[in-house]
Order: structure tokens, then sequence, then C-alpha cells
């Protein structure tokens, strides 16, 4: 077989293998929007479950999603921007530096299931927040804080480096060079981090399962210190827990959890992209 | 004052900076305080290679071999769907997809890793759990296969975004080189850049891996939960992450069957630890 030959033959099979990820994810989604916009409604978005989660709707779970998701978001972006600060602009290329982006390639290595085992034993039973939004957000928070510092760190990172000489050379100190040069040029990485941040808290179960999720709470959390229901664990709980729940109630809450998530990432895409459009250098 | 104030902003930052050092830290000696508990009443050995999980019965059992074979015989599975296609199609999307098709396929990947492992779960369990079933004639659809096949999904965001990166990395003088000596483009691909790419190709199968062995939700989901020792890749399996998610609901705080739990994290974060050190190694290898 000669050399042109092969070489059809194995970008044939490339594209088979690209189109064996591609075609399943196109289904996944067709899917759940075909399946599960029958069952959307406003009385599905703003009521609570009634009959055993078998009927009504999944307000409550909404609402405490979004609760965990600011939540996570107020405790992990705080900490995630001032440690990629320190990365970009502080750090020297040394030991300390190394172990730093070791560990934050190992937390977000750790498997979501053990953040659950760790929020567990950390907030709900050593700090005693018991089951609650509290202790949910906080688990959340450490979670996703990886992605915040790497997605702002490049943000950072990317902004020249010509422009802290200007600022210093004008006299203005470290500090005030980040605040007025570094960061103005850095936000619309540090928000598309931010976003993805959010979009990945509200999808994820396994942290929530024993820190915060409540199995059927037709009702909305009145403090931080309350459970709550939230959607991935609802969707969880009606399609594995619950025996006999109406095909449509299953879809519709998959296609909530899926809008809201890609919802996320669409504006992340949107502002990377008008971003880079507008960038100055 | 102004200096004051930089001071103390500047020792702020720097705390932030370590966070994730102190984080990590704390994660695994919250893990070993309720985990290392166990080995009051069980042995280290009996635990890690006892050959049955029943932890309610009197006197519990805790012995996570099963689960172990479990969540290796379904890693095992996902990788053998996910490495092959996944390394195939980031070598597509880096160098035979023209540049408009690039972009989307791209999206599409990443489109991939945004869903929730949850919604997965879902999707696994009402098209193919009754597929998997059908096809092989069985009782339950609810098999260790059906969760390979749903691992291999949620690994191959991982791999084939790694992988195309070491891909892309690979200098352009490489390629050519060897197409001016008269290689073909695929040839190119298959002698040279493969080879200089290699060690990011296995940073990125193995973070693909830490993903499948970490993952919980879409496993619990369609993987059947059966603990008991695998025999076949057509059985309902239970795995390490899969335990931890199901059990700890009804563990009673302080009781041996929460700390069996803890423990079970402990060998879950050991794991994750070597894998994401050692794909690291390999990645800075490159450079």
């Amino acid at each position: 077989m000669n050399s042109k030959k092969s070489q059809k033959i194995a970008f044939i099979f490339l594209l088979l293998a690209t189109l064996l990820i591609i075609v399943p994810v196109g289904l996944i989604i067709a899917i759940i929007i075909q399946k599960g916009l029958p069952g959307i409604s406003w009385e599905f978005l703003s009521d609570i479950p009634r009959k055993g989660m078998r009927a009504g709707g999944i307000f409550p779970a909404i609402v405490g999603t979004l609760y965990l998701v600011s939540g996570a978001i107020i405790f992990a972006l705080p900490i995630g921007l001032f440690s990629a600060i320190y990365l970009s602009e502080y750090a020297k290329d040394n030991f300390l530096t190394r172990i730093i982006k070791l560990a934050i390639v190992n937390l977000a290595g750790v498997p979501s299931v053990v953040y659950g085992l760790f929020g567990l034993a950390l907030f709900v039973v050593f700090f005693k927040f018991g089951a609650s939004i509290l202790s949910g957000s906080l688990t959340l928070g450490i979670m996703i804080l990886p992605l915040i510092i790497t997605a702002s760190r490049e943000a950072l990172e990317s902004v020249p480096y010509s422009f802290r000489e200007v600022s210093w050379s004008l006299g203005a100190s470290k500090w005030q060079t980040i605040r007025n040069i570094v960061l103005p040029n850095a936000i619309p990485g540090i928000l598309t981090g931010t976003i993805l941040g959010l979009g990945r808290a509200a999808g994820e179960t396994a942290p929530i399962l024993f820190t915060v999720a409540a199995f059927y709470l037709p009702q909305l959390p009145r403090s931080i210190f309350n459970q709550a229901m939230a959607l991935p664990y609802h969707l969880y709980v009606i399609s594995t827990q619950v025996p006999n729940v109406d095909e449509k109630i299953r879809y519709g809450t998959a296609l909530v959890l899926l809008t809201m998530v890609l919802f996320m990432n669409l504006i992340a895409v949107v502002i990377r992209y008008k971003f880079r459009k507008k960038k100055k250098w | 004052m102004r200096k004051i104030k930089e001071l103390i902003l500047e020792k702020l930052i720097f705390i932030c900076g370590i966070a994730s050092i102190f984080f990590v830290v704390l994660i695994f000696l919250f893990l070993l305080k309720e985990g290392f508990a166990l080995f009051k009443t069980v042995l280290p050995a009996d635990f890690l290679f006892g050959r049955k999980w029943y932890p309610i019965s009197e006197p519990a059992q805790l012995g996570i071999l099963p689960l172990i074979l479990g969540s290796l015989l379904v890693t095992f599975g996902a990788a053998l769907i996910s490495i092959p296609i996944g390394v195939a199609s980031a070598i597509y999307i880096a160098e035979v997809a023209p540049a408009k098709s690039k972009e989307i396929l791209k999206a599409g990947i990443e489109l991939l890793a945004a869903i929730p492992s949850v919604v997965l779960g879902f999707i696994g369990m009402v098209t193919l759990v009754p597929w998997v079933k059908k096809l092989f004639h069985l009782p339950t659809g609810l098999t260790a296969l059906s969760g390979s096949i749903m691992l291999a999904f949620m690994a191959m965001p991982t791999i084939v975004s790694i992988a195309e990166d070491a891909l892309y990395s690979v200098p352009k003088t490489y390629k050519e080189g060897a197409l001016a000596l008269g290689a073909t483009h695929w040839q190119a691909i298959w002698r040279v850049m493969l080879p200089a790419a290699s060690s990011g190709i296995l940073a990125a199968v193995m973070l693909g891996i830490g993903r499948v062995i970490g993952e919980t939700m879409a496993v619990m989901m369609i993987t059947g939960n059966a603990a008991v020792m695998p025999t076949s890749i057509l059985q309902p399996v239970r795995t390490l992450t899969a335990t931890i998610a199901a059990e700890m609901g009804e563990a009673v705080v302080g009781s041996e069957h929460y700390f069996a739990l803890f423990a079970i994290g402990i060998v879950l974060f050991v794991i994750s630890f070597a894998v994401n050190v050692g794909a690291d190694l390999f990645l800075h290898k490159k450079r």
C-alpha cells in the first residue's frame, strides 16, 4: 500500500474517532431538549414539589442551587483572586511557588466525593455548622478555587509587562500598579473563570450530598444554617430514589439544570470572544 | 499610612497565595483524622484486601477489595475506550481538521466537559442502560460495561484538550523537517509529532483516567451498585466513590462504618494525588 493511501485511511479513522465524541454530545443535548421541553411550564419553575416529588415544580431546588452557587463564589472569588495576584505578581521562581502550583493541580484533581467527605468532617461535624447552606457553599467554594486561581492567573499574566513598567516609572507603588493597571485589564479573563466556576458549582452533586442537600424540603431556606434542596441532587433523587416519577418531570429537571450550566458557559465564551476582539495589545 | 496599608495587603495576598497548600493539607488531615480511627478496630490489611463488604451486618465486614476491583474494572474499560478515541480525536483537531470546523469541534468537546455528571448519569440510565441490556440479553443493563462507556465520555474532554495542547506545542520545525524529507502528512504525524508529544499525551491520559477514578454520580447511577467481587464486565459492580456517596447518608457519625468510608476517602485521595503529581512531572518534562 502506498503512503498516500494509508494517509487517507488514517485520516478517515481520525475523523471517525472525533465524530464518535461529537455526535453523542449533540444527541445527548437534543434528547434532553426534545423530551424536557414539554415538561417546562411556569408552574414547573415556580411551584414547590408535590405528591412526593411526582408532581408540582422544582422552585426550591432552583433557589437552593442559586444560594449554594452564590455562597461558593463569595468565598472562593476573593481568595482565588488574591492567590492569583500572588502567583502572577509576587511569587518568585522558587520551591514554594512550585509547591503552590502542585497544590493547585492536586486540589483540582481531588475527586468530588472526597470534597463531600471533607466538608462533612470539617464544616458539618467539626465546626458544627450542620448540614446547611453554609457548609455546602464552603465545600463547593474550595472545590472551585483551583479553577478560579488558574483562570485569574492566566488573565493577570496576559497583561503585558510593559504596562507595569510604565506605571512604576510614573511613581506608582506595586499595589497601585496592580489595582489601577493590571486588574482592570485582566477583568474579562477573571470574569470568565469566575462564571465557569459558577457553572461547575451549580452542576456538582457529590460535594453537597452530605453537607447540605435535602431529599425533600418543600419550602425555601430561611437562613444559611438551613438545609436546602439543590437541582443536581434533586435530579439524582427523582431518577434513582423515587419510583414512578413522570418522565416529563425528570427530563424537565435535567433540562433546567443543563440550561443553567450551559448558559453560564455561554456567557463565559461570549466574554472571552468580545475581549479578544477588543484587546489593545 | 499608605505604606502600612500596602504592607498588610501584601501579607494578605501572600496568605491567600499559600491557601491552596493549606487546603490540600487540611483535606488530607481531616481524612486521616476520621479514617485512621477505623484502624483501631480493623487491620489495614483486612481493610484493603478483605473480600467482603457488609458494613451493616453484625459484626460488620469492612473489606474493600471488591470495591477496589470494581473501580479498576470500570476504569480499565473506560481507559480502553477513551484513550484511542481521545488521542485520535486530538490528532484530528490539532493537525487534520480545517480551521473552520476546528473551532466547532473544540466547542463541542468543551460542551461535553461542561455537562454535569448527574445529567450524564441520567442520560446513561435512560438510553445506554436499556441498550446494553437488550444487546447482551442481560437481566439488568446496570453493569460495569455501561459504567465504562459513560465514564469514557467523561474522560475524553480531558484527554482531547491536553493531548491537543501537547501536539500543538511540538515545534513547527519538526513537522516541516519531516515533510521536507518527503514524508506524507500522516507519516510526519505518526513518526515525528506523536513521539515528540508523547510525554504530554501520557499526562493527558493520566489526567483523564484520574477523572474516571474520581467520578461519582454517573457511576453510581449506572453500574448497579453491587458490592461483590466482580467476575465479568457484564455484571453490576460498585466503585470506591459510589460506595461513599451511597452509604455516607446512612452511616452514623463516629461509627465504624463512618470511619471506613473516610478510610476509602484516603485511598481515593492518595490515588488522585499520585496521578496528578505523576502527570505534572510528565508535563514539566516536556518544557
